[in-house]
């Protein structure tokens, strides 16, 4: 039953990990702009012409 | 980038690298409309990235106020985003580790016994962020309101003493049953109070961000003019004028300090400063004063003084100014505070004095019990979730509070002080009258013939106002204009007039307070046009229903012209015409000394001093994104008619706080109840605390809501 020690710990463990990433997320500022990347997601990423001669190939 | 208002705006200002060569990347702020940039200076200049937004349609707004620009408000905000995670990490640990204890450990079993420690030093290490990290701010917050009592530097008493009270009773007992008594302690209940305490205060912080309320004439001041220097015209940052420079200022630019004529004639318009809706025409070697806009031609002026020093800047360094408003932001619960944190103390001594008469190991018990469960944490949460509620229903309505406390100002109002220009007017908006016998087609021909031949603003609005079917200019023999006195000409062998008084010899006696042009024909005076400016719709009816509740007042920089007309509508003596910006800030200063508590409303850099001065500012504005000074809230200008209403409700909301505060003594009572008998277990604060919490911001923001909806806000 000691195994519960050893759960506790690692589930405090894995927690403190996303802490960490929650922490790290704010401080590099994501949370002060909550809008516009809702936006931003919507953006295509940028067709690249090359590879459109390479479709022509196929 | 006031402009910006879609996705697309967004996909192509964060593209911009790609439209323009040494633009390395961009980032926009949909919300603030704030756009970062970063560029290679060698190969694109800052000049021909904003010439580029500008033909792109996003003409960057540059004032003065860009200039300086603080960036301290990101970092509180994120130092409570990240206490509310810490502290909701710990909380949602610390009540999965206390489980265990609730579903009652066999103690006498040597293995539970062993998790019962490991439980309890777990608890114990995660409580140390909650303590002193997350609730840092209610302790030093409390320690500094409680050295400031005693040093009698001022009689209020924090919110945060009650609050800190409980923490550290909750704390302090809490280690004492870990490491004495080897039993759980409050763990669970500190960490679930300091997270709800965080949360009511981050609900307390959201303000509108795309709004500014803190605008002063640097942000109505254009950054730059243009300036002579030696033989070079050149742009200049308009904080390095120099006394004896000269600049040019062209048609609807403004001007950035007190300066002279030194060529051109001026028709400058000082609505915005004044008040004052004619424009006021001037001539060389006449004084101009900063913030009035030219219309007309371009004009070449002398800088008198230097921009911080202007007549209008001048205003700015008044005390009202310099000096924090009043806030009784907590006002309400500070003074529920010190009540609440006195009787707190009189039942746990009086508890703690029973105890030790009949029950004494229950002293200490039944004493921090008392002071543990009688938090006024339901309390203050009610506040900031009420008024942060009754925020969002006012901007709905497009009604927009700078914060929280404004709200209970608005409660304490009891006289409206109304600005008249562009507050009881319509600010873009005049109308052109004619006086006098009705024109005939032909005399509407001549005077429209006769208008077009001149720039001056206002031959062009009476040209524009009329309207004639398949109209032709009529053959002109002879046409002058006279500078600042008015134009002649003889049309088909009329000879037709407009002008000044003194200009048309057969008006001379006549006097008309408005701007006005009077029309001669042949030597017989027809009539006069007459600009007058327009009043927002049902505005009577708006101030009879404001009337009825509150002392109304007129400070008006323009002329006495409408008296007449606005008599009716306010008791006597309360109307008060060409005031000076400084006038105003005095009035509202008397009204205070009397114990009024004023509410202004305004809309131009006139009233800023006002604004500031008053007990609530409310800036009325056609477009809330452009220009308002500095203020408290604003208004948005078709919302002018239901004023009444949100006064109403600011009274509404503060009632339901009121409410709220009665619930929460009710529960109160109840955990007292449970304290006083020493019986309060871990177990039961931890259901009970949150609970009352939960559900006395659900009670105060549901009844927000429902007042909200039968009021039709």
């Amino acid at each position: 039953m000691s195994i519960i020690f050893f759960l506790a710990i690692a589930a405090i463990l894995v927690a403190g990990g996303f802490l960490a990433a929650f922490i790290w997320a704010t401080k590099d500022g994501q949370y002060d702009d909550t809008y516009t990347p809702s936006i931003r997601m919507l953006f295509d990423n940028p067709v690249k012409i090359p590879e459109l001669k390479d479709k022509k190939d196929d | 980038m006031p402009t910006v208002h879609c996705s697309s705006c967004v996909w192509l200002l964060e593209n911009l690298n790609k439209v323009r060569k040494g633009v390395i990347s961009s980032r926009l702020n949909f919300i603030k409309k704030d756009l970062s940039l970063s560029y290679n200076p060698v190969e694109v200049s800052l000049k021909k990235i904003v010439e580029l937004l500008a033909y792109l349609g996003y003409e960057p707004l540059l004032n003065l106020e860009s200039t300086d620009k603080p960036l301290q408000k990101n970092i509180t905000q994120r130092s409570l985003i990240l206490k509310i995670g810490v502290v909701g990490f710990c909380m949602g640990n610390i009540m999965m580790m206390s489980f265990p204890e609730y579903f009652h450990l066999d103690l006498k079993n040597s293995d539970d016994a062993n998790y019962h420690k490991f439980f309890l030093y777990f608890n114990f290490i995660l409580s140390l962020p909650v303590f002193f990290y997350g609730a840092s701010d209610y302790l030093i917050g409390a320690l500094i309101s409680l050295k400031e009592n005693i040093k009698k530097t001022t009689d209020v008493f924090s919110v945060d003493i009650p609050i800190a009270v409980a923490i550290i009773t909750l704390y302090g007992r809490s280690v004492y049953e870990t490491f004495v008594n080897n039993s759980a302690g409050y763990y669970d209940s500190l960490a679930g109070l300091v997270f709800f305490l965080l949360v009511g205060k981050w609900m307390q912080q959201i303000t509108y961000d795309y709004l500014s309320f803190e605008r002063n004439y640097k942000s109505y001041f254009p950054l730059a003019v243009k300036v002579l220097r030696g033989n070079l015209e050149s742009f200049m940052n308009v904080m390095e004028l120099k006394k004896g420079d000269t600049i040019y200022i062209h048609h609807q630019e403004l001007i950035p300090t007190d300066t002279i004529i030194s060529k051109g004639i001026g028709m400058i318009d000082y609505s915005f400063v004044t008040g004052e809706f004619d424009s006021i025409s001037k001539n060389v070697g006449d004084i101009l004063y900063a913030g009035g806009r030219q219309k007309g031609e371009r004009l070449e002026l002398t800088v008198k003084k230097p921009v911080s020093q202007s007549y209008l800047t001048q205003l700015w360094n008044n005390e009202a100014f310099t000096k924090q408003k009043v806030m009784s932001s907590s006002l309400l619960s500070n003074m529920f505070s010190k009540y609440f944190t006195l009787i707190t103390f009189m039942i746990a001594t009086g508890s703690g004095l029973y105890w030790a008469y009949f029950e004494p190991s229950l002293f200490w018990n039944s004493i921090t019990a008392v002071l543990m469960v009688a938090c006024p944490c339901a309390l203050t949460l009610s506040m900031p979730f009420t008024m942060s509620t009754t925020m969002a229903i006012f901007g709905r309505n497009k009604f927009y509070v700078k914060n929280q406390g404004i709200i209970q100002l608005l409660n304490e109002v009891n006289e409206i002080v109304f600005d008249k220009t562009g507050t009881l007017t319509e600010s873009n908006y005049e109308k052109l009258n004619f006086i006098g016998s009705e024109l005939s087609e032909f005399e509407m021909k001549l005077v429209k013939t006769l208008t077009i031949q001149s720039t001056h603003p206002l031959s062009k609005m009476i040209a524009n106002s009329l309207n004639i079917k398949d109209f032709k200019a009529l053959p002109i023999d002879y046409f002058q204009e006279f500078q600042g006195e008015g134009i002649e000409s003889s049309i088909t062998g009329n000879l037709v007039k407009l002008g000044k008084g003194g200009f048309i010899k057969s008006a001379r006696n006549k006097e008309i307070k408005h701007t006005h042009s009077f029309l001669e024909i042949n030597g017989i005076l027809i009539g006069y046009f007459v600009i007058e400016s327009v009043y927002r719709k049902n505005w009577q009816t708006i101030l009879n229903n404001l009337g009825k509740n509150f002392k109304l007042f007129i400070l008006s920089g323009d002329n006495d012209a409408d008296n007449d007309k606005l008599a009716p509508h306010f008791k006597e003596n309360s109307l008060h015409f060409k005031q000076k910006p400084q006038d105003k800030l005095n009035f509202i200063f008397q009204e205070q000394q009397k114990g009024n508590h004023v509410l202004i409303i305004g809309d131009g850099l006139n009233d800023a001093g006002a604004l500031r001065q008053s007990n609530v500012g409310i800036a009325i504005s056609e477009d809330i994104k452009v220009f308002s000074p500095a203020c408290d809230a604003i208004l948005d200008a078709s919302k002018f008619g239901q004023l009444a209403d949100f006064l109403k409700f600011s009274k509404t909301s503060l009632n339901i706080v009121k409410a709220s505060f009665i619930l929460s003594l009710v529960y109160n009572f109840i955990g007292i109840g449970w304290a006083v008998t020493g019986e309060l277990s871990p177990v039961l604060a931890a259901i009970f605390m949150p609970l009352s919490s939960i559900s006395v911001v659900l009670f105060a923001v549901g009844l927000t809501h429902l007042f909200a909806y039968f009021r039709r806000l």
